[in-house]
């Protein structure tokens, strides 16, 4: 194993006094319902990842509400009337935050043939790395492949996903099907994709708690890392190391399915310009590769097209989104599927409890025991998972932990279980069984496992 | 039913707090005949919301049958027949506002019956796009039907909004060009001569007569002999729950949040909720009042059982505060310059609005009391 937090003891401290259901069933860690510490909140409804941080109080919510407001709100082309939210592309995947993180909640790919993208995206780019040993861009079509632009702006080209069965079965001999995705490019705007183009997709993924990891030491998650698996357990997180546009310096990753960005402005800003087209202070200059003339003479928004102040409250919106309590949190099944969760080893990575750095920026996310289930570190997850294009130091093959927490409720928020970077996952289960690489021995624990400690695992699951 | 803490000040208080009702009531232990005091208080919030419905679904019906006869015939005296028809419509409607946010009746089909901001481009032509909306795109669209309405309600975006009142408004009013004024949509756009004007009509009559059917069903889900009103009122605690949490959630996120608080930073008369009609200060009356009416167990001519009555025999000076600030909440609104996207851009009108935004949230802060006061968690924006 990798070194130990002394967070068990904070945990034993708490757990003092007897439980509160008379049956206290052996594992029920008292508290361990509450995954955002005092930033928890009980929703269950499709509001679940909708709601503030449940300590934050009075006139400190009213720049979340603002936040809000810029989260849902559709940009339009410039020039318009409606000028503080002009601007709109030229190309473009969505004209809001919402349309693909819908309810705050998790995107899904295509469900229907020809079905066009939201919520799933595709990053671009060739072999070599940009002045700050980031992706290198496709030529033509850049980072990210815009499907969608204003008018007199030609749109990329469109994109499909197709499904291929691919049969496995339990140790227990019970059949089950994956999917597996591939891509496909029609009506390319600028010619065919240079040929060595390699492409990641990757899934809107839900909102919440993402201040409370923000706000996690960085100290905190390099003790969790082990590169080069100086335990010999057979995982070796490590950290990313990504170009930080603020302080224009190479940081630690956390945030994005590569963690390749450093903190929650970077990655708005970043998502602002790369999925809508709009520029901000720290990205000032609209997406349009050489060969995109239209798009590099299109009238902008202003400069930026995004004001400080608005990407200072998006930002706070999407700090404060809370995480929803645990349900079932006492049952017996459920807490059988939380020892087998560890005992498979599935804890190695998907870190049950860290705690949140006293002198957060923000109170009310300052101090906070939290149970995201990730250590934000990048792992190896095996051939079948890898999209094969690096990301920073993260190779083809690595991902980062995602956290896990609320996952039980993606089905009540979004009207899907689609799960992993890319949405190819139908269910948990499934999920589970695509891991790979420094996973495998803890799929194998999954795949070989009876049919009710694999239902009691799932169960588990369900209960974040 | 597990008991409920407030988790607020953290595990380790929680845990307290369980030691301590474990102490008195034995842990884990029912809580359904704990308010059992509250059922006059319950049915006669049933019997109120039912009434609230009754009006809303009428004064919709009035509303389609002035729409109907505006498209029949259009003139500046059928379409300022609409135009008041839509404004008396919105009252009952805004009063039971406070029905919503639990999971009710109401809260599923509330997107296709009272959604905003929307972008009105989604729908008809606006200033410099003339060609704009689904009533312009007959190639898109070539018929238009309830079901078209429904389907593109919050298609690709959440302000994509095709249905519900504030469609009807835009459809009725136009943009609202005019500092000093509402939209002023001429009646000739349902003339031939203006583009569309058939599909612009037909839209108007469908998306009227879909917002009696969506009213219809909460009305009906409202019935005596439906399944909703038994399932409210089976479980006091969880019933009054539901109250707290519609009062709650109108006045602190609703009201203080997404309608004043975002449209006093944006200063954008798109962020008014009746934007077209400037009717909003109508709007956030009929709100305030909802969230009183909930508390005191009122509405137009009931006047029975209430919440105040339960939180009086148990704090007689949190009732009172209460009581106090929800009247404070609506004299604030009272107070706000008309039209509210006039209030929102002037100083003297912001310090107005900021202070009914304060008032609500004050008020909201007591009702999160009241709560606690009956053990309930509320889980608010």
């Amino acid at each position: 194993m990798r070194p130990q937090l002394h967070l068990p003891l904070l945990v034993l401290a708490l757990t003092a006094p007897a439980g509160c259901s008379g049956d206290a069933a052996a594992g029920y860690e008292p508290g361990e319902e509450l995954s955002g510490g005092d930033t928890t909140v009980f929703e269950q409804g499709h509001d679940a990842f909708s709601l503030s941080a449940r300590n934050l109080k009075g006139e400190r919510r009213d720049r979340f509400f603002v936040g809000n407001s810029i989260f849902n709100r559709p940009w339009v082309t410039a020039p318009s009337s409606t000028s503080g939210v002009d601007g709109l592309g030229p190309t473009f995947n969505a004209t809001s935050c919402s349309a693909c993180h819908f309810m705050d909640g998790r995107g899904a790919p295509p469900t229907q043939p020809g079905e066009e993208f939201l919520g799933l995206l595709l990053r671009l780019s060739i072999p070599g790395v940009d002045e700050h040993g980031g992706p290198l861009g496709e030529p033509s079509y850049g980072g990210q492949f815009n499907h969608h632009a204003i008018l007199g702006v030609p749109a990329e080209g469109r994109a499909f996903v197709d499904y291929e069965e691919v049969p496995g079965q339990y140790a227990d001999g019970t059949p089950y099907s994956l999917r597996r995705p591939t891509y496909r490019f029609a009506d390319l705007a600028f010619g065919p994709l240079d040929p060595r183009t390699m492409v990641s997709p990757r899934t809107a993924p839900f909102m919440i708690g993402l201040g409370l990891l923000e706000a996690v030491d960085e100290a905190q998650l390099l003790a969790l890392a082990d590169e080069d698996d100086a335990d010999g357990d057979g995982i070796s997180g490590r950290p990313n190391r990504v170009w930080d546009p603020v302080t224009q310096t190479t940081t630690l990753g956390r945030f994005g399915w590569k963690a390749n960005q450093p903190g929650l402005e970077q990655q708005n800003a970043g998502a602002f310009l790369g999925d809508i087209g709009i520029t901000s202070a720290l990205f000032p200059d609209e997406n349009c590769p050489p060969p995109q003339t239209a798009c590099a003479a299109a009238p902008n928004g202003g400069k930026p097209e995004l004001d400080g102040d608005k990407l200072t409250d998006a930002t706070y919106y999407a700090r404060l989104l809370a995480v929803p309590a645990r349900r079932d949190y006492e049952d017996p099944t459920v807490l059988r599927g939380k020892a087998l969760f560890r005992a498979a080893g599935c804890a190695s990575c998907h870190v049950p409890v860290l705690v949140t750095a006293a002198s957060a920026e923000v109170p009310e996310l300052a101090g906070q025991v939290i149970r995201p289930y990730t250590d934000l570190l990048l792992h190896d997850l095996g051939d079948d998972l890898a999209d094969g294009r690096p990301d920073f130091l993260a190779t083809g093959r690595e991902w980062r932990t995602p956290p896990l927490w609320g996952i039980g409720l993606i089905g009540v928020v979004n009207g899907h279980t689609l799960l992993l970077h890319d949405g190819r996952a139908r269910d948990l289960a499934e999920a589970v069984l695509w891991h790979g690489g420094e996973a495998e021995a803890a799929r194998e624990a999954f795949r070989t496992l009876p049919r009710d400690d694999r239902a009691a695992l799932i169960r588990f699951l369900e209960s974040l | 039913m597990k008991t409920s803490f407030n988790f607020t000040a953290g595990p380790a208080a929680a845990i307290a707090a369980c030691a301590a009702v474990a102490l008195a009531t034995g842990c884990g232990g029912d809580d359904g005949g704990e308010l059992s005091g509250a059922r006059p208080a319950i049915d006669n919030y049933i019997a109120i919301a039912r009434a609230g419905y009754d009006d809303t679904l009428a004064t919709a019906k009035a509303l389609k049958a002035a729409v109907d006869a505006f498209v029949a015939a259009p003139t500046p005296a059928t379409l300022e027949a609409a135009r008041t028809a839509w404004k008396a419509a919105r009252e009952p409607y805004g009063q039971s506002e406070v029905f919503r946010f639990y999971d009710g009746p109401i809260d599923n089909l509330e997107p296709l019956i009272n959604s905003w901001p929307l972008d009105e481009v989604y729908i008809d032509y606006v200033e410099g796009n003339p060609t704009g909306g689904i009533i312009n795109d007959p190639v898109t669209f070539p018929v238009i039907t309830k079901q078209l309405i429904a389907d593109r309600n919050a298609a690709g975006a959440e302000e994509n909004i095709s249905a519900g009142y504030h469609a009807i408004e835009f459809l009725l009013w136009g943009q609202d060009l005019d500092p000093n004024g509402p939209g002023a949509r001429p009646h000739t756009d349902y003339l031939p001569g203006k583009a569309s004007y058939d599909r612009r009509g037909q839209y108007l009559k469908l998306v009227t007569e879909l917002l009696v059917d969506d009213l219809q069903s909460v009305v009906d889900a409202w019935r005596p002999d439906a399944p909703y009103p038994a399932e409210f009122a089976a479980d006091p605690k969880e019933a009054v729950r539901r109250m707290l949490q519609g009062m709650g959630s109108l006045g602190g996120a609703e009201l203080a949040g997404e309608r004043m608080t975002v449209a006093l930073d944006n200063r954008d008369q798109e962020d008014e909720q009746s934007c077209f009609s400037d009717n909003t200060h109508r709007d956030l009356r009929a709100d305030a009042l909802a969230i009183q009416n909930a508390y005191l167990g009122r509405y137009g001519e009931i006047h029975g059982a209430g919440l105040d009555e339960l939180v009086r025999a148990r704090d007689a000076a949190l009732d009172a505060k209460l009581a106090q600030q929800l009247e404070a909440s609506i004299a604030a609104i009272a107070d706000i310059p008309v039209p509210f996207d006039r209030a929102i851009a002037d100083e003297a009108g912001r310090a107005k609005v900021l202070a009914a935004v304060r008032a609500l949230q004050t008020q909201t802060e007591t009702i999160v009391e009241v709560a606690t006061l009956f053990g309930i968690q509320l889980n608010l924006k």
